[in-house]
């Protein structure tokens, strides 16, 4: 009954987006005040009724409704409760239907909240949206229905793949897939301006909320996403440039360009043009991460379900999203009057820079993703890994990061390169002495990670320039936000440098009673313990890890499911001030010794911070401007009030 | 149940040898277990980062559980603490398995484009960008 229900409320939200679209073309195509005015209830309404589709889910999932195909498939009558509700979009339908939802109820925020913007474009954005959702309800109805029905119902179902079994893992590609929609948001904005022709700064600010959210969110999926790939998949890596971490990459990039770009076009007007391009872009980038996902076209750790035909589905909707916004922006943006011009030093040239610097990043990791798919149709088999992408984005990084410390003091519309060289003398002096020193205390590091060092500590000094002399009680809350997502960059980035030069390996077999020394650490296998848990049963190890005074205990797993039958290795991990002591235990030897995976990684905790920071930098940007932006509504429509 | 039994069944083979997996000791002495030379182990280490497992899902021999990746490390590791050049144990493998093999694509006629992409990239944005700064100069 609850699948059913599910289905007719979602055919009932797919004929409203439909409305929704033709009501918005031919309300702004007539100029009809009359039809423009039914649009936003529309919106209203078919965001609450996605939502009421995935919450139908979402119950089959937790009262494990085997009769229904998707719930028999993909969870199972003894997962624990939290898995059975993440189950409902830890697979292809599911994440679908998410996806709609998410787009749904942004397009209700719009309707309800977007008062301030040219009443056209408002319109002009909620058709864009309807016409997205409108593609991706027909790719669920016509080829992923989620609520198919299953008979005779199987007693327990098939479970759901061990490695997702994690709670980190059961909020990850809902994170995502906020970013992907928020930035189709963006677009939609974009398109309703392209519509109008009404690009400037009160576009500007009506879609930056929308950008910042999306970011935010992408920063933290990236971020969440790749802690999980370092404790789960238990071989201390932290990034892959597997093909589908590449596809959460590329929006970010991307709406990290956009995030700078838009403040260009709110605060002084320019970059019209150009930022209407990065959000075809941000939009485009997020398209084709949802379709290297869902399509399993790439083989990847990540592909869990792979597709062909639901790929193929995909990729047209990709082209007719795609083809159509750049088709409207080359018919339109001749249309856009050029914006406010600036000196080539200025804080708009620096935000260029970034841009420019961003863009050749994302066209390298485009590049080599599709690259070895594009080879393969021409009869080439090839890889593209960690190699390639170090050689050629790490450089890249490391002028982007140079840009980064200069940007924030730099003057808006003109300013005096001597005076911005007098300013960085001091962050460049901090980054030349970490580098003398760094070469004169280690030996056989690269060059790349070694340059990262240097330049992350002349970057974290400039971040918090913007904080010299100012009253910090007085300053806004968006420039904290960029003082302490820019620190967390430099962060960051001392995390994966200190990761790639310092790391310490030791794989051993040992008897019990045997120890081995990594990095600051002696540990010793002092024993193996049995260990069962709700549906898994595992092997533990026992090991005492001694440093100067103080001992820790870690016990890392083996762990076996039952259903479906896999084995998994539960890395153990001690977290001290200066990094991370990572433990696997491998298999038994046929002499009675049992292998060891140890790692010691200094500060590699930095990463993950960093990303901590660079998210919460976001948020609160994303706050400061939104109270500001509703300070100033009301002080207007006081005034309005007032002379009325 | 069921978890407990396999717990119990997996304590029991604790205590008794299993021959079921009882390996041939040197051929596999590689695979989980690092070379007794440091710098040795770090040039091989260097290598196995950057070959694929050619039965995995987008993972290095460095990074996988698959038998073949440990079959891969342990002949990579041999072969170097034979006093191999990495360089030649790659070219080796790439004769035996194609460039699919390495995450490190050589350069040739097939990966040329994607090798000078990132300076086109580069070059391409540097000339839009002061291309438009001179036009508005003007």
């Amino acid at each position: 009954m609850i699948a059913e229900a599910g289905l007719a409320i979602l055919w009932l939200a797919a004929s409203l987006a439909l409305l929704q679209c033709a009501l918005a073309i031919t309300g702004i195509r007539f100029n009809r005040d009359d039809i423009m005015a039914a649009v936003r209830p529309v919106a209203v309404v078919q965001g609450v009724l996605t939502l009421f589709a995935m919450a139908a889910l979402i119950a089959l999932f937790a009262r494990s409704d085997m009769s229904v195909l998707l719930v028999a498939e993909n969870s199972h009558s003894m997962k624990p409760l939290l898995y059975k509700i993440a189950g409902a979009w830890g697979n292809h339908e599911g994440s679908m239907l998410l996806w709609v939802t998410i787009l749904g109820i942004s397009g209700a925020a719009i309707a309800i909240f977007e008062w301030r913007l040219d009443r056209r474009t408002v319109i002009a954005t909620l058709g864009a949206q309807g016409l997205i959702a409108l593609g991706f309800f027909a790719f669920l109805l016509l080829s992923s229905n989620p609520f198919a029905r299953i008979w005779p119902p199987p007693a327990d179902g098939r479970g759901l793949n061990p490695l997702l079994q994690d709670p980190g893992l059961a909020f990850h590609p809902p994170t995502l897939y906020f970013g992907y929609v928020g930035l189709s948001v963006a677009f939609s904005f974009a398109v309703g301006a392209l519509v109008t022709r009404e690009v400037g700064p009160a576009f500007a600010r009506a879609m930056r909320p929308w950008i910042l959210g999306a970011w935010l969110f992408l920063t933290l999926g990236i971020t969440a996403g790749s802690y999980w790939a370092y404790y789960e998949l238990g071989w201390g890596g932290w990034w892959f440039w597997d093909p589908v971490e590449n596809a959460s990459l590329m929006p970010w990039l991307a709406a990290t360009a956009l995030l700078h770009s838009v403040n260009v076009l709110a605060t002084r007007d320019g970059l019209r043009a150009w930022t209407i391009m990065l959000a075809v872009v941000a939009f485009s980038m997020s398209m084709i991460g949802t379709f290297l996902v869902r399509s399993g076209i790439l083989t990847s750790v990540h592909s869990f379900a792979v597709d062909p035909a639901r790929g193929s589905f995909l990729l047209v909707l990709l082209a007719i999203y795609i083809g159509g916004a750049l088709a409207l922006f080359a018919a339109r943006i001749g249309t856009v009057r050029q914006g406010n011009t600036f000196d080539p030093v200025s804080r708009e040239a620096g935000l260029v820079l970034n841009n420019l610097l961003l863009s050749v990043i994302l066209g390298i990791v485009l590049i080599g993703t599709l690259y070895p798919l594009v080879a393969q149709a021409m009869g080439v088999q090839l890889s593209v890994g960690k190699p390639f992408f170090d050689k050629t984005v790490g450089p890249v990084a490391l002028l982007l990061m140079i840009a980064l410390a200069a940007g924030p003091m730099l003057r808006w519309r003109r300013d005096d390169a001597r005076l911005l060289m007098r300013r960085m003398a001091l962050p460049a002096g901090a980054a030349l002495a970490t580098l003398t020193a760094l070469l004169f205390l280690t030996a056989g590091a690269g060059a790349l990670p070694l340059t990262g060092l240097a330049l992350a500590a002349g970057l974290a000094l400039a971040s918090v320039a913007p904080l010299w002399g100012r009253n910090l009680r007085r300053m806004p809350l968006f420039t904290w936000g960029m003082v302490i997502a820019h620190l967390g960059v430099a962060v960051a980035v001392t995390g994966m440098a200190s990761e790639a030069a310092f790391t310490r390996e030791r794989l051993v077999a040992l008897r019990l009673g045997q120890s081995v020394d990594v990095g600051p650490y002696r540990v010793a296998f002092t024993g193996v313990k049995p260990q069962v848990g709700k549906n898994w049963s595992a092997i533990g190890g026992v090991l005492t890890a001694r440093r100067g005074g103080g001992t820790a205990v870690l016990n890392p797993q083996r762990r076996y499911f039952s259903d479906p039958v896999t084995t998994t290795n539960e890395s153990a991990i001690l977290t001290a001030f200066d990094g991370q002591l990572y433990t696997v235990l491998g298999e038994r030897n046929a002499d009675g010794r049992w292998q060891l995976r140890l790692w010691w990684k200094p500060l590699v905790t930095l990463i993950w911070l960093g990303g901590g920071m660079i998210a919460l930098g976001g948020l609160l940007s994303l706050i400061g401007r939104v109270t500001r932006e509703w300070r100033t509504e009301r002080r207007r429509r006081r005034v309005a009030a007032g002379m009325i | 149940m069921r978890g407990m039994l396999i717990a119990l069944s997996l304590l029991a083979a604790l205590g008794a040898p299993i021959p079921l997996t009882a390996q041939t000791a040197d051929a596999d002495r590689y695979a989980y277990s690092e070379l007794p030379d440091p710098a040795q182990e770090a040039k091989a280490h260097d290598l196995m980062e950057e070959l694929r497992c050619l039965v995995c899902q987008g993972q290095s021999i460095v990074d996988s559980d698959a038998d073949m990746a440990a079959d891969m490390r342990a002949l990579v590791r041999e072969r170097i603490a034979n006093g191999e050049a990495p360089e030649a144990v790659r070219d080796w493998l790439i004769e035996r398995y194609g460039d699919y093999v390495t995450y490190d694509p050589p350069l040739g006629w097939a990966t040329a484009p994607l090798w000078f992409a990132p300076f086109l990239l580069l070059g391409a944005g540097v000339w839009l960008a002061t291309r438009s700064f001179r036009r508005r100069r003007r």
